[in-house]
Protein backbone atom coordinates (compact mmCIF):
# COMPACT_ATOMS: atom_id res chain seq x y z
CA UNK A 1 0.00 0.00 0.00
CA UNK A 2 2.70 2.46 0.99
CA UNK A 3 4.85 1.58 -1.98
CA UNK A 4 1.90 2.35 -4.26
CA UNK A 5 1.68 5.82 -2.78
CA UNK A 6 5.44 6.12 -3.16
CA UNK A 7 5.34 5.58 -6.91
CA UNK A 8 2.67 8.30 -7.32
CA UNK A 9 4.91 10.66 -5.36
CA UNK A 10 7.74 9.88 -7.77
CA UNK A 11 5.62 10.46 -10.87
CA UNK A 12 4.13 13.68 -9.45
CA UNK A 13 7.57 15.00 -8.42
CA UNK A 14 8.77 14.27 -11.93
CA UNK A 15 6.04 16.41 -13.56
CA UNK A 16 6.50 19.18 -10.97
CA UNK A 17 10.24 19.35 -11.68
CA UNK A 18 9.66 19.16 -15.43
CA UNK A 19 7.16 22.05 -15.51
CA UNK A 20 9.29 24.07 -13.07
CA UNK A 21 12.24 23.84 -15.44
CA UNK A 22 10.07 24.52 -18.49
CA UNK A 23 8.57 27.70 -16.98
CA UNK A 24 9.78 29.43 -13.81
CA UNK A 25 6.33 31.02 -13.31
CA UNK A 26 5.23 27.54 -12.26
CA UNK A 27 6.60 28.14 -8.75
CA UNK A 28 5.00 31.61 -8.31
CA UNK A 29 2.53 31.98 -5.44
CA UNK A 30 -0.22 32.99 -7.86
CA UNK A 31 0.25 29.81 -9.85
CA UNK A 32 0.42 27.59 -6.77
CA UNK A 33 -2.90 29.09 -5.62
CA UNK A 34 -4.40 28.39 -9.05
CA UNK A 35 -3.28 24.76 -8.88
CA UNK A 36 -4.50 24.41 -5.29
CA UNK A 37 -7.95 25.73 -6.19
CA UNK A 38 -8.13 23.41 -9.17
CA UNK A 39 -7.04 20.40 -7.10
CA UNK A 40 -9.49 20.85 -4.20
CA UNK A 41 -12.61 19.57 -5.94
CA UNK A 42 -10.82 16.71 -7.72
CA UNK A 43 -9.32 15.61 -4.42
CA UNK A 44 -12.55 15.76 -2.41
CA UNK A 45 -14.50 13.84 -5.06
CA UNK A 46 -11.53 11.45 -5.19
CA UNK A 47 -11.66 10.81 -1.40
CA UNK A 48 -15.33 9.90 -1.65
CA UNK A 49 -14.63 7.66 -4.63
CA UNK A 50 -11.93 5.83 -2.63
CA UNK A 51 -14.57 4.76 -0.09
CA UNK A 52 -16.94 3.74 -2.89
CA UNK A 53 -14.25 1.91 -4.87
CA UNK A 54 -13.07 0.05 -1.75
CA UNK A 55 -16.65 -1.24 -1.50
CA UNK A 56 -16.35 -2.48 -5.08
CA UNK A 57 -18.89 0.08 -6.29
CA UNK A 58 -18.57 3.31 -8.28
CA UNK A 59 -20.34 6.67 -8.10
CA UNK A 60 -20.69 8.60 -11.38
CA UNK A 61 -23.13 11.11 -9.90
CA UNK A 62 -20.65 12.88 -7.58
CA UNK A 63 -19.81 15.43 -10.29
CA UNK A 64 -23.46 16.25 -10.90
CA UNK A 65 -23.96 16.52 -7.12
CA UNK A 66 -20.97 18.88 -6.97
CA UNK A 67 -22.53 21.01 -9.73
CA UNK A 68 -26.13 20.97 -8.51
CA UNK A 69 -25.52 21.59 -4.77
CA UNK A 70 -24.85 25.37 -5.30
CA UNK A 71 -28.11 25.52 -7.26
CA UNK A 72 -29.97 23.93 -4.35
CA UNK A 73 -28.32 26.46 -2.04
CA UNK A 74 -29.26 29.28 -4.41
CA UNK A 75 -32.90 28.15 -4.55
CA UNK A 76 -33.08 27.97 -0.74
CA UNK A 77 -31.44 31.39 -0.44
CA UNK A 78 -33.77 33.08 -2.96
CA UNK A 79 -36.75 31.60 -1.09
CA UNK A 80 -35.61 33.59 1.97
CA UNK A 81 -33.37 31.23 3.94
CA UNK A 82 -30.25 32.73 5.62
CA UNK A 83 -27.14 31.78 3.66
CA UNK A 84 -25.66 29.50 6.35
CA UNK A 85 -28.86 27.48 6.59
CA UNK A 86 -29.15 27.42 2.82
CA UNK A 87 -25.75 25.68 2.69
CA UNK A 88 -26.81 23.17 5.36
CA UNK A 89 -30.10 22.47 3.56
CA UNK A 90 -28.37 22.03 0.20
CA UNK A 91 -25.84 19.58 1.66
CA UNK A 92 -28.72 17.69 3.32
CA UNK A 93 -30.52 17.45 -0.04
CA UNK A 94 -27.38 16.00 -1.59
CA UNK A 95 -26.97 13.57 1.31
CA UNK A 96 -30.48 12.38 0.48
CA UNK A 97 -29.48 11.93 -3.16
CA UNK A 98 -26.54 9.81 -1.98
CA UNK A 99 -28.92 7.77 0.13
CA UNK A 100 -31.14 7.19 -2.91
CA UNK A 101 -28.07 6.04 -4.89
CA UNK A 102 -27.19 3.62 -2.11
CA UNK A 103 -30.68 2.31 -1.44
CA UNK A 104 -31.40 1.58 -5.10
CA UNK A 105 -28.03 -0.14 -5.41
CA UNK A 106 -28.38 -2.42 -2.37
CA UNK A 107 -32.14 -3.06 -2.26
CA UNK A 108 -33.09 -3.20 -5.92
CA UNK A 109 -29.80 -4.82 -6.93
CA UNK A 110 -29.06 -2.40 -9.76
CA UNK A 111 -25.36 -1.87 -10.50
CA UNK A 112 -24.16 1.35 -8.91
CA UNK A 113 -22.58 2.33 -12.23
CA UNK A 114 -26.03 2.52 -13.83
CA UNK A 115 -27.86 3.97 -10.81
CA UNK A 116 -25.40 6.82 -10.40
CA UNK A 117 -25.20 7.46 -14.16
CA UNK A 118 -28.99 7.82 -14.22
CA UNK A 119 -28.90 10.12 -11.18
CA UNK A 120 -26.14 12.12 -12.89
CA UNK A 121 -28.44 12.84 -15.86
CA UNK A 122 -31.49 13.42 -13.66
CA UNK A 123 -29.61 16.04 -11.62
CA UNK A 124 -28.43 17.73 -14.81
CA UNK A 125 -32.07 17.91 -15.90
CA UNK A 126 -33.24 19.25 -12.53
CA UNK A 127 -30.66 22.05 -12.70
CA UNK A 128 -31.65 22.95 -16.29
CA UNK A 129 -35.35 23.01 -15.38
CA UNK A 130 -34.88 24.91 -12.11
CA UNK A 131 -32.58 27.52 -13.62
CA UNK A 132 -34.40 27.95 -16.94
CA UNK A 133 -30.92 27.49 -18.39
CA UNK A 134 -29.85 30.91 -17.12
CA UNK A 135 -26.51 31.54 -15.33
CA UNK A 136 -26.78 33.21 -11.90
CA UNK A 137 -24.46 34.95 -9.42
CA UNK A 138 -23.76 33.26 -6.10
CA UNK A 139 -24.60 34.97 -2.78
CA UNK A 140 -22.05 35.18 0.05
CA UNK A 141 -19.33 37.11 -1.75
CA UNK A 142 -18.34 39.51 1.07
CA UNK A 143 -16.99 39.56 4.63
CA UNK A 144 -15.34 36.94 6.84
CA UNK A 145 -17.98 34.46 5.78
CA UNK A 146 -16.81 34.49 2.17
CA UNK A 147 -13.13 34.27 3.18
CA UNK A 148 -13.79 31.06 5.07
CA UNK A 149 -16.33 29.63 2.63
CA UNK A 150 -14.50 29.63 -0.65
CA UNK A 151 -13.36 33.14 -1.50
CA UNK A 152 -10.14 33.13 0.55
CA UNK A 153 -7.23 32.06 -1.65
CA UNK A 154 -6.47 28.96 0.44
CA UNK A 155 -10.02 28.31 1.58
CA UNK A 156 -11.04 25.41 -0.66
CA UNK A 157 -7.72 23.56 -0.42
CA UNK A 158 -7.81 23.84 3.40
CA UNK A 159 -11.35 22.48 3.43
CA UNK A 160 -10.14 19.68 1.17
CA UNK A 161 -7.24 18.97 3.55
CA UNK A 162 -9.63 18.82 6.50
CA UNK A 163 -11.88 16.42 4.62
CA UNK A 164 -8.85 14.31 3.72
CA UNK A 165 -7.95 13.95 7.39
CA UNK A 166 -11.52 13.14 8.36
CA UNK A 167 -12.08 10.54 5.61
CA UNK A 168 -8.62 9.01 6.11
CA UNK A 169 -9.33 8.60 9.84
CA UNK A 170 -12.75 7.17 9.04
CA UNK A 171 -11.33 4.57 6.66
CA UNK A 172 -8.16 3.59 8.51
CA UNK A 173 -8.87 4.21 12.17
CA UNK A 174 -12.51 3.41 12.84
CA UNK A 175 -14.63 0.31 13.03
CA UNK A 176 -16.82 1.64 10.21
CA UNK A 177 -13.79 2.02 7.93
CA UNK A 178 -12.67 -1.53 8.67
CA UNK A 179 -16.15 -2.71 7.75
CA UNK A 180 -15.91 -0.82 4.44
CA UNK A 181 -12.74 -2.76 3.62
CA UNK A 182 -14.29 -6.03 4.78
CA UNK A 183 -17.45 -5.45 2.73
CA UNK A 184 -15.46 -4.68 -0.41
CA UNK A 185 -12.79 -7.33 0.21
CA UNK A 186 -15.06 -10.30 0.89
CA UNK A 187 -18.76 -9.52 0.91
CA UNK A 188 -19.79 -13.01 2.05
CA UNK A 189 -17.32 -13.13 4.92
CA UNK A 190 -18.32 -9.66 6.04
CA UNK A 191 -22.02 -10.51 5.97
CA UNK A 192 -21.31 -13.88 7.68
CA UNK A 193 -19.54 -12.10 10.53
CA UNK A 194 -22.67 -10.01 11.08
CA UNK A 195 -21.54 -6.75 9.46
CA UNK A 196 -24.56 -4.99 7.99
CA UNK A 197 -23.02 -4.68 4.56
CA UNK A 198 -25.98 -2.90 2.95
CA UNK A 199 -25.99 -0.23 5.63
CA UNK A 200 -22.23 0.26 5.19
CA UNK A 201 -22.70 0.78 1.45
CA UNK A 202 -25.58 3.25 1.82
CA UNK A 203 -23.56 5.32 4.31
CA UNK A 204 -20.63 5.54 1.90
CA UNK A 205 -22.90 6.87 -0.85
CA UNK A 206 -24.21 9.45 1.65
CA UNK A 207 -20.64 10.47 2.56
CA UNK A 208 -19.45 10.96 -1.04
CA UNK A 209 -22.57 12.99 -1.94
CA UNK A 210 -22.31 15.22 1.15
CA UNK A 211 -18.60 15.95 0.75
CA UNK A 212 -18.94 16.59 -3.01
CA UNK A 213 -21.89 18.91 -2.28
CA UNK A 214 -19.91 20.91 0.26
CA UNK A 215 -16.87 21.41 -1.95
CA UNK A 216 -19.24 22.24 -4.86
CA UNK A 217 -20.83 25.06 -2.87
CA UNK A 218 -17.43 26.40 -1.77
CA UNK A 219 -16.12 26.36 -5.35
CA UNK A 220 -19.28 28.12 -6.60
CA UNK A 221 -18.91 30.87 -3.96
CA UNK A 222 -15.23 31.21 -4.93
CA UNK A 223 -16.00 31.51 -8.65
CA UNK A 224 -18.99 33.78 -7.96
CA UNK A 225 -21.43 32.43 -10.51
CA UNK A 226 -22.93 29.11 -11.54
CA UNK A 227 -23.57 27.84 -15.03
CA UNK A 228 -26.35 25.26 -15.54
CA UNK A 229 -24.68 23.71 -18.59
CA UNK A 230 -21.61 22.11 -16.92
CA UNK A 231 -21.15 18.36 -17.38
CA UNK A 232 -21.23 16.14 -14.30
CA UNK A 233 -19.22 13.35 -15.92
CA UNK A 234 -16.40 15.78 -16.85
CA UNK A 235 -16.29 16.68 -13.17
CA UNK A 236 -16.47 13.23 -11.58
CA UNK A 237 -14.06 11.37 -13.85
CA UNK A 238 -10.93 13.32 -12.76
CA UNK A 239 -11.86 12.39 -9.18
CA UNK A 240 -12.05 8.69 -10.09
CA UNK A 241 -8.78 8.97 -12.04
CA UNK A 242 -7.11 10.61 -9.02
CA UNK A 243 -8.25 7.73 -6.78
CA UNK A 244 -7.11 5.01 -9.20
CA UNK A 245 -3.79 6.64 -10.19
CA UNK A 246 -3.21 7.06 -6.45
CA UNK A 247 -3.37 3.31 -5.95
CA UNK A 248 -7.00 2.44 -5.22
CA UNK A 249 -8.13 -0.79 -6.87
CA UNK A 250 -11.19 -0.78 -9.12
CA UNK A 251 -11.92 -4.32 -7.90
CA UNK A 252 -12.60 -3.38 -4.28
CA UNK A 253 -10.94 -4.05 -0.94
CA UNK A 254 -8.03 -1.68 -1.36
CA UNK A 255 -7.89 2.07 -1.23
CA UNK A 256 -5.69 4.92 -0.11
CA UNK A 257 -6.91 8.41 0.73
CA UNK A 258 -3.39 9.84 0.66
CA UNK A 259 -2.95 8.27 -2.77
CA UNK A 260 -6.10 10.02 -4.01
CA UNK A 261 -4.70 13.35 -2.78
CA UNK A 262 -1.46 12.68 -4.64
CA UNK A 263 -3.41 11.65 -7.74
CA UNK A 264 -5.35 14.92 -7.59
CA UNK A 265 -2.09 16.88 -7.26
CA UNK A 266 -0.75 14.98 -10.28
CA UNK A 267 -3.80 15.86 -12.39
CA UNK A 268 -3.79 19.47 -11.20
CA UNK A 269 -0.12 19.98 -11.95
CA UNK A 270 -0.57 18.36 -15.36
CA UNK A 271 -3.49 20.61 -16.35
CA UNK A 272 -1.80 23.75 -15.03
CA UNK A 273 1.61 22.86 -16.43
CA UNK A 274 0.32 22.25 -19.94
CA UNK A 275 -1.49 25.59 -19.81
CA UNK A 276 1.60 27.34 -18.53
CA UNK A 277 4.04 26.02 -21.13
CA UNK A 278 1.41 26.86 -23.74
CA UNK A 279 0.59 23.48 -25.20
CA UNK A 280 -1.65 23.97 -28.22
CA UNK A 281 -5.28 23.48 -27.13
CA UNK A 282 -5.73 20.81 -29.77
CA UNK A 283 -2.87 18.81 -28.30
CA UNK A 284 -3.90 19.31 -24.69
CA UNK A 285 -6.25 16.33 -24.23
CA UNK A 286 -3.99 13.95 -26.14
CA UNK A 287 -1.08 14.92 -23.90
CA UNK A 288 -3.21 14.61 -20.75
CA UNK A 289 -4.48 11.19 -21.78
CA UNK A 290 -1.01 9.89 -22.54
CA UNK A 291 0.34 11.20 -19.23
CA UNK A 292 -2.44 9.51 -17.23
CA UNK A 293 -1.62 6.22 -18.94
CA UNK A 294 2.10 6.69 -18.30
CA UNK A 295 1.44 7.42 -14.61
CA UNK A 296 -0.77 4.36 -14.23
CA UNK A 297 1.65 2.01 -16.01
CA UNK A 298 4.59 3.37 -14.00
CA UNK A 299 2.57 2.89 -10.85
CA UNK A 300 1.84 -0.78 -11.56
CA UNK A 301 5.26 -1.64 -12.95
CA UNK A 302 7.24 0.09 -10.17
CA UNK A 303 4.93 -1.56 -7.64
CA UNK A 304 5.72 -5.00 -9.08
CA UNK A 305 9.44 -4.30 -9.02
CA UNK A 306 9.28 -3.03 -5.43
CA UNK A 307 7.39 -6.16 -4.31
CA UNK A 308 9.92 -8.44 -5.97
CA UNK A 309 12.69 -6.48 -4.31
CA UNK A 310 11.20 -6.98 -0.87
CA UNK A 311 10.89 -10.76 -1.23
CA UNK B 1 -22.69 -58.76 4.30
CA UNK B 2 -23.58 -59.64 7.88
CA UNK B 3 -20.29 -58.26 9.13
CA UNK B 4 -21.02 -54.95 7.52
CA UNK B 5 -24.47 -54.72 9.01
CA UNK B 6 -23.49 -55.05 12.63
CA UNK B 7 -22.44 -51.39 13.03
CA UNK B 8 -25.92 -50.46 11.85
CA UNK B 9 -27.41 -51.88 15.04
CA UNK B 10 -24.91 -50.04 17.16
CA UNK B 11 -26.16 -46.70 15.88
CA UNK B 12 -29.53 -47.12 17.63
CA UNK B 13 -30.73 -44.40 20.02
CA UNK B 14 -30.46 -46.70 23.04
CA UNK B 15 -26.72 -46.40 22.84
CA UNK B 16 -26.97 -42.61 23.02
CA UNK B 17 -29.17 -42.82 26.07
CA UNK B 18 -26.51 -44.69 28.01
CA UNK B 19 -24.06 -41.80 27.76
CA UNK B 20 -23.82 -39.36 30.62
CA UNK B 21 -26.05 -36.46 29.59
CA UNK B 22 -23.65 -33.72 30.70
CA UNK B 23 -20.93 -34.94 28.37
CA UNK B 24 -23.11 -34.70 25.29
CA UNK B 25 -22.87 -31.18 23.86
CA UNK B 26 -24.95 -31.79 20.78
CA UNK B 27 -27.62 -34.37 20.18
CA UNK B 28 -29.92 -34.90 17.23
CA UNK B 29 -32.93 -37.19 17.52
CA UNK B 30 -35.00 -38.37 14.56
CA UNK B 31 -34.10 -35.54 12.20
CA UNK B 32 -35.91 -35.73 8.88
CA UNK B 33 -35.83 -33.38 5.94
CA UNK B 34 -37.29 -33.54 2.46
CA UNK B 35 -36.97 -31.22 -0.48
CA UNK B 36 -40.08 -31.73 -2.60
CA UNK B 37 -40.04 -35.37 -3.69
CA UNK B 38 -36.47 -35.95 -2.50
CA UNK B 39 -36.09 -37.31 1.02
CA UNK B 40 -32.68 -36.11 2.20
CA UNK B 41 -32.80 -37.27 5.84
CA UNK B 42 -34.91 -40.21 7.07
CA UNK B 43 -34.33 -39.99 10.79
CA UNK B 44 -30.85 -39.02 11.94
CA UNK B 45 -29.87 -39.94 15.48
CA UNK B 46 -26.47 -38.70 16.44
CA UNK B 47 -24.57 -37.18 19.32
CA UNK B 48 -21.36 -35.28 19.89
CA UNK B 49 -19.44 -35.36 23.16
CA UNK B 50 -17.54 -32.50 24.74
CA UNK B 51 -14.08 -32.23 23.20
CA UNK B 52 -14.83 -34.93 20.68
CA UNK B 53 -13.85 -34.79 17.03
CA UNK B 54 -16.49 -36.62 15.01
CA UNK B 55 -15.90 -37.49 11.37
CA UNK B 56 -18.85 -37.55 9.01
CA UNK B 57 -18.52 -39.76 5.94
CA UNK B 58 -20.98 -40.30 3.15
CA UNK B 59 -21.33 -40.40 -0.60
CA UNK B 60 -22.67 -37.44 -2.49
CA UNK B 61 -26.42 -37.23 -1.96
CA UNK B 62 -26.33 -39.34 1.21
CA UNK B 63 -27.58 -36.39 3.26
CA UNK B 64 -24.29 -35.24 4.73
CA UNK B 65 -24.48 -31.63 3.67
CA UNK B 66 -28.20 -31.41 4.51
CA UNK B 67 -27.40 -32.60 8.03
CA UNK B 68 -24.64 -30.03 8.41
CA UNK B 69 -26.89 -27.27 7.09
CA UNK B 70 -29.52 -28.20 9.68
CA UNK B 71 -26.96 -28.28 12.51
CA UNK B 72 -25.59 -24.84 11.60
CA UNK B 73 -29.05 -23.30 11.40
CA UNK B 74 -29.25 -22.83 7.63
CA UNK B 75 -32.21 -25.24 7.13
CA UNK B 76 -34.84 -26.10 9.74
CA UNK B 77 -35.54 -29.86 10.02
CA UNK B 78 -39.03 -31.17 9.08
CA UNK B 79 -39.26 -33.31 12.21
CA UNK B 80 -36.98 -34.34 15.04
CA UNK B 81 -35.18 -32.34 17.66
CA UNK B 82 -31.76 -30.87 18.35
CA UNK B 83 -30.40 -30.51 21.88
CA UNK B 84 -27.43 -28.38 22.86
CA UNK B 85 -26.00 -29.34 26.25
CA UNK B 86 -29.17 -31.22 27.09
CA UNK B 87 -31.59 -28.43 26.24
CA UNK B 88 -33.81 -28.61 23.21
CA UNK B 89 -33.19 -25.76 20.78
CA UNK B 90 -34.60 -24.59 17.46
CA UNK B 91 -32.51 -22.51 15.09
CA UNK B 92 -34.20 -19.96 12.89
CA UNK B 93 -30.94 -18.78 11.35
CA UNK B 94 -27.20 -19.31 11.22
CA UNK B 95 -26.87 -16.45 13.71
CA UNK B 96 -29.21 -18.34 16.05
CA UNK B 97 -27.03 -21.45 15.93
CA UNK B 98 -23.95 -19.31 16.50
CA UNK B 99 -25.62 -17.88 19.58
CA UNK B 100 -25.63 -21.44 20.97
CA UNK B 101 -21.92 -21.80 20.16
CA UNK B 102 -22.23 -23.70 16.88
CA UNK B 103 -20.14 -22.29 14.08
CA UNK B 104 -19.24 -23.43 10.57
CA UNK B 105 -15.72 -22.68 9.37
CA UNK B 106 -15.12 -22.15 5.68
CA UNK B 107 -11.54 -21.89 4.61
CA UNK B 108 -11.81 -19.24 1.93
CA UNK B 109 -15.13 -17.67 2.74
CA UNK B 110 -14.20 -16.74 6.27
CA UNK B 111 -11.40 -14.24 5.90
CA UNK B 112 -11.09 -10.84 4.23
CA UNK B 113 -7.90 -11.11 2.14
CA UNK B 114 -7.03 -7.42 2.46
CA UNK B 115 -7.26 -7.32 6.25
CA UNK B 116 -4.47 -8.36 8.61
CA UNK B 117 -4.46 -11.47 10.77
CA UNK B 118 -5.40 -9.42 13.84
CA UNK B 119 -8.16 -7.54 12.00
CA UNK B 120 -9.60 -10.81 10.72
CA UNK B 121 -9.53 -12.37 14.19
CA UNK B 122 -11.58 -9.48 15.55
CA UNK B 123 -13.82 -8.96 12.49
CA UNK B 124 -17.08 -7.35 13.65
CA UNK B 125 -16.00 -7.92 17.28
CA UNK B 126 -13.53 -5.03 17.22
CA UNK B 127 -12.42 -3.35 20.42
CA UNK B 128 -13.01 0.39 20.27
CA UNK B 129 -12.46 3.57 22.25
CA UNK B 130 -14.38 6.84 22.62
CA UNK B 131 -17.80 5.20 22.72
CA UNK B 132 -19.94 5.51 19.64
CA UNK B 133 -17.20 6.96 17.44
CA UNK B 134 -15.85 3.46 16.97
CA UNK B 135 -12.18 4.44 17.11
CA UNK B 136 -10.24 1.16 16.86
CA UNK B 137 -8.01 0.01 19.70
CA UNK B 138 -5.61 -1.43 17.16
CA UNK B 139 -2.68 -2.01 19.52
CA UNK B 140 -4.79 -3.85 22.06
CA UNK B 141 -6.31 -6.07 19.38
CA UNK B 142 -2.86 -6.91 18.01
CA UNK B 143 -1.62 -7.87 21.48
CA UNK B 144 -4.68 -9.99 22.25
CA UNK B 145 -4.57 -11.64 18.82
CA UNK B 146 -0.92 -12.48 19.30
CA UNK B 147 -1.35 -13.96 22.75
CA UNK B 148 -4.43 -15.92 21.69
CA UNK B 149 -2.62 -17.45 18.73
CA UNK B 150 0.27 -18.32 21.04
CA UNK B 151 -2.17 -19.93 23.48
CA UNK B 152 -3.60 -22.23 20.85
CA UNK B 153 -0.11 -22.73 19.35
CA UNK B 154 -0.79 -21.29 15.91
CA UNK B 155 2.44 -19.86 14.58
CA UNK B 156 1.90 -16.88 12.30
CA UNK B 157 5.17 -15.04 11.65
CA UNK B 158 3.54 -11.62 11.32
CA UNK B 159 0.29 -10.59 13.00
CA UNK B 160 0.14 -7.60 10.63
CA UNK B 161 0.39 -9.73 7.49
CA UNK B 162 -2.61 -9.51 5.20
CA UNK B 163 -4.62 -12.74 5.02
CA UNK B 164 -3.96 -12.79 1.28
CA UNK B 165 -0.25 -13.40 1.89
CA UNK B 166 -0.85 -16.47 4.10
CA UNK B 167 -0.85 -20.10 2.99
CA UNK B 168 -4.09 -22.06 2.78
CA UNK B 169 -3.28 -23.86 6.02
CA UNK B 170 -2.56 -20.65 7.87
CA UNK B 171 -5.82 -19.14 6.61
CA UNK B 172 -7.71 -22.22 7.76
CA UNK B 173 -6.01 -21.96 11.15
CA UNK B 174 -6.96 -18.29 11.48
CA UNK B 175 -10.56 -19.08 10.53
CA UNK B 176 -10.71 -21.81 13.21
CA UNK B 177 -8.98 -19.56 15.73
CA UNK B 178 -11.48 -16.78 15.13
CA UNK B 179 -14.45 -19.07 15.63
CA UNK B 180 -13.10 -20.44 18.91
CA UNK B 181 -11.95 -17.05 20.17
CA UNK B 182 -15.53 -15.90 19.75
CA UNK B 183 -16.66 -18.71 22.06
CA UNK B 184 -17.71 -21.31 19.55
CA UNK B 185 -18.12 -24.61 21.42
CA UNK B 186 -18.99 -26.74 18.41
CA UNK B 187 -17.22 -26.30 15.09
CA UNK B 188 -18.40 -27.72 11.79
CA UNK B 189 -15.40 -28.13 9.50
CA UNK B 190 -15.86 -28.85 5.80
CA UNK B 191 -12.82 -30.65 4.33
CA UNK B 192 -10.34 -28.82 6.57
CA UNK B 193 -7.35 -30.59 5.02
CA UNK B 194 -8.36 -30.27 1.37
CA UNK B 195 -5.56 -29.26 -0.99
CA UNK B 196 -2.91 -29.03 1.72
CA UNK B 197 0.66 -30.27 1.86
CA UNK B 198 2.00 -32.38 4.73
CA UNK B 199 3.26 -29.41 6.77
CA UNK B 200 0.02 -27.52 6.31
CA UNK B 201 -2.02 -30.57 7.31
CA UNK B 202 0.09 -31.04 10.41
CA UNK B 203 -0.65 -27.45 11.44
CA UNK B 204 -4.41 -28.03 11.24
CA UNK B 205 -4.29 -31.52 12.81
CA UNK B 206 -2.34 -30.14 15.78
CA UNK B 207 -4.72 -27.20 16.10
CA UNK B 208 -7.85 -29.37 16.00
CA UNK B 209 -6.42 -31.90 18.48
CA UNK B 210 -5.18 -29.13 20.77
CA UNK B 211 -8.51 -27.28 20.80
CA UNK B 212 -10.48 -30.44 21.56
CA UNK B 213 -8.05 -31.63 24.25
CA UNK B 214 -7.18 -28.35 26.02
CA UNK B 215 -10.32 -26.30 25.51
CA UNK B 216 -13.04 -28.92 25.18
CA UNK B 217 -14.09 -27.68 21.75
CA UNK B 218 -16.16 -30.29 19.92
CA UNK B 219 -15.95 -30.67 16.18
CA UNK B 220 -17.73 -32.33 13.31
CA UNK B 221 -15.43 -32.89 10.36
CA UNK B 222 -16.76 -33.65 6.90
CA UNK B 223 -14.23 -35.22 4.57
CA UNK B 224 -14.02 -37.71 1.70
CA UNK B 225 -10.46 -38.62 2.51
CA UNK B 226 -10.30 -41.52 5.01
CA UNK B 227 -6.65 -40.87 5.85
CA UNK B 228 -7.50 -37.32 6.88
CA UNK B 229 -10.44 -38.54 8.95
CA UNK B 230 -8.42 -41.19 10.79
CA UNK B 231 -5.76 -38.59 11.51
CA UNK B 232 -8.19 -36.00 12.87
CA UNK B 233 -11.13 -37.79 14.46
CA UNK B 234 -12.00 -39.68 17.63
CA UNK B 235 -15.12 -41.26 16.18
CA UNK B 236 -16.62 -41.82 12.74
CA UNK B 237 -20.20 -41.77 11.54
CA UNK B 238 -21.21 -42.93 8.09
CA UNK B 239 -24.37 -41.43 6.72
CA UNK B 240 -26.20 -43.48 4.11
CA UNK B 241 -29.56 -42.84 2.51
CA UNK B 242 -30.46 -40.29 5.15
CA UNK B 243 -29.52 -42.40 8.18
CA UNK B 244 -26.45 -42.96 10.34
CA UNK B 245 -25.35 -46.42 9.20
CA UNK B 246 -22.00 -46.77 10.97
CA UNK B 247 -20.79 -45.47 14.31
CA UNK B 248 -17.34 -46.51 15.55
CA UNK B 249 -14.52 -45.12 17.64
CA UNK B 250 -11.50 -44.55 15.41
CA UNK B 251 -9.37 -46.73 17.72
CA UNK B 252 -11.81 -49.63 17.24
CA UNK B 253 -11.89 -49.52 13.46
CA UNK B 254 -9.60 -49.09 10.50
CA UNK B 255 -9.46 -47.62 7.03
CA UNK B 256 -9.94 -51.18 5.72
CA UNK B 257 -13.10 -51.78 7.72
CA UNK B 258 -14.57 -48.44 6.69
CA UNK B 259 -13.71 -49.04 3.05
CA UNK B 260 -15.24 -52.54 3.21
CA UNK B 261 -18.40 -51.12 4.75
CA UNK B 262 -18.76 -48.42 2.10
CA UNK B 263 -18.09 -50.83 -0.77
CA UNK B 264 -20.51 -53.50 0.50
CA UNK B 265 -23.23 -50.88 0.80
CA UNK B 266 -22.50 -49.78 -2.74
CA UNK B 267 -22.74 -53.42 -3.95
CA UNK B 268 -26.02 -53.93 -2.12
CA UNK B 269 -27.53 -50.86 -3.75
CA UNK B 270 -26.32 -52.10 -7.09
CA UNK B 271 -27.94 -55.51 -6.49
CA UNK B 272 -31.22 -53.91 -5.41
CA UNK B 273 -31.21 -51.78 -8.51
CA UNK B 274 -30.60 -54.89 -10.64
CA UNK B 275 -33.54 -56.64 -8.90
CA UNK B 276 -35.82 -53.71 -9.67
CA UNK B 277 -34.74 -53.81 -13.30
CA UNK B 278 -35.35 -57.56 -13.47
CA UNK B 279 -38.91 -57.27 -12.20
Amino acid sequence: MQQREFTVILVTLFVIIYFGIANSAFYSTANIITVAQYIASIAVIGFGEVLILVLGEIDLSAGAVYLSSPWFMYFFWTSGMPIGWAIVAAVACCAAIGMINGLITVWLNVSSLIVTLAVNYALFGIVLIGSNDIQVNMPGQTGHFSTIFGVGAWSTILWAAAMMLAIWALLKRTRFGLHITATGGNLLAAAESGIRVRRVKVWCFIIISSSSALIGILDAIRIGSINPGSSGLDTVLPGIVAAVVGGTALTGGRGTIVGAALGAIFLGVLEDGFNLIGVNANWFYLAEGVMILVAMVANIQLGTVARRFRR
Amino acid sequence: MTGAESPLEEASPTRDATLAASDVVLEAVGLTKRFGAVVALRGIDMHLQRGEVLGLVGDNGAGKSTLVKILCGFHPPDTGKICVEGKEVSFRSVADARHFGIETVYQDLALVPQLTVAQNLFLNRELTRFGKVGWLSAGKMRRLAKSYLEDIKVEIPDIDAEAESLSGGQRQAIAVARATRQNAKILLLDEPLAAMGARESALIVDLVKGLSRDRGVSMIVIDHNYTHLFELCDRLNVIQRGRIAFDQQVKDTSVEELTKFMVSEYRRELAEGQQLLDQ
